[in-house]
């Protein structure tokens, strides 16, 4: 089981949950909800400095030994996008980037034809991309072919944490991909989490289920725990559904 | 020569480089990076790059977020 390994562009993760830092009250909740979860890869913002804010989140995710994954959240055009995955790359030195195009406030659903153009460009740049995506089998399909990475549909719209709303498009787009399929927003809690694995997704992606639930630690290992079950469960052949019951225990001893 | 430096207009000697921007912000010594006028622009290039009068400057770094 050790040599399960989740690979996106040739590196090698150990853990199949990648986490995001948004939503955590303060950095000292956020770094027990990250070692909790033992996370490998977290997302990031890029946002003005300013004097409060300081680089804190950067140094604990060095501190942690934990990737920064910088995302282009709040970009609503592919430029903008673009611009920021570049900056990202500048500050941090990675040239892996989350690319978020989101088309409104309300639902903060991704826009795809600007997504589209913001992934071509940064791929054509040399980045190595992750794209935030509808949960359309179509998309997906465009995405990979473009030179992503992996391939971000959602669960549900971002905060929501209205989990998995539908489970035969992501089947789809596992069934379809040759590239990680991660599942990024809506996650609400454990069963969420365990349900996208045992879809055939090969990870989750999730910050609002645990920086927001009362007790973040907690969650932060329930979905650590609910990730490694469901991709157990992926892997192990469940039994099929049946209409009628089937005993599992010999028939009784004739009287 | 006046900057929007983060979106506040900023006074800064004229001559000035996008280092000395970087400067006046406080910024720490990594992990921020820069654009001016939406360009990024590469840290090799802040001390040699002269801003302009009037020109945009964008110190980003990485924040909570996603």
């Amino acid at each position: 089981m050790a040599d399960d390994a989740l690979v996106i562009a040739g590196r090698e993760f150990g853990s199949r949950l990648i986490m995001g830092t948004g939503g955590a009250t303060n950095l000292a909740v956020l770094e027990r909800a990250l070692v909790a979860s033992g996370t490998e890869l977290t997302t990031v913002a890029m946002r003005r400095l300013d004097a409060a804010g300081g680089t804190g989140v950067l140094n604990l995710l060095r501190q942690l030994n934990i990737e920064p994954l910088p995302n282009t959240a709040g970009c609503r055009t592919a430029a903008e996008a673009v611009r920021t995955a570049r900056l990202a790359r500048e500050a941090l030195g990675t040239s892996w980037v989350k690319v978020e195009v989101i088309a409104d406030e309300r639902t903060l659903l991704p826009d795809p034809v600007e997504l589209l153009d913001a992934c071509e460009q940064l791929v054509d740049d040399g980045f190595t991309v992750l794209p935030y995506t509808n949960d359309d089998p179509v998309l997906a399909g465009t995405l990979e072919r473009l030179g992503c990475a992996a391939v971000m549909p959602l669960g549900s719209p971002s905060g929501t944490g209205l989990g998995i709303r539908n489970p035969h498009n992501l089947e789809m787009i596992v069934a379809a991909a040759s590239v990680p399929v991660i599942v990024d927003a809506g996650i609400g809690t454990a069963s969420d989490a365990a349900l996208a694995m045992e879809l055939g997704c090969s990870a989750v992606l999730l910050a609002s289920a645990v920086n927001r639930a009362q007790d973040p630690e907690r969650m932060a290992h329930a979905m650590r725990q609910a990730i490694e079950g469901g991709r157990h469960a992926a892997l192990a052949g469940r039994i099929p559904q049946r209409h009628w019951a089937r005993a599992s225990s010999p028939p009784p001893d004739p009287s | 020569m006046r900057l929007l430096l983060n979106g506040a207009e900023r006074e800064l000697p004229d001559g000035s480089s996008v280092a000395d921007a970087v400067l006046a912000l406080g910024a720490p010594p990594s992990g921020v990076a820069v654009a001016v006028d939406d360009d990024v622009v590469p840290r090799a290039e802040w001390s040699g790059y002269r801003l302009h009068d009037g020109a945009t400057v964008e110190v980003l770094t990485a924040v909570q977020g996603g």
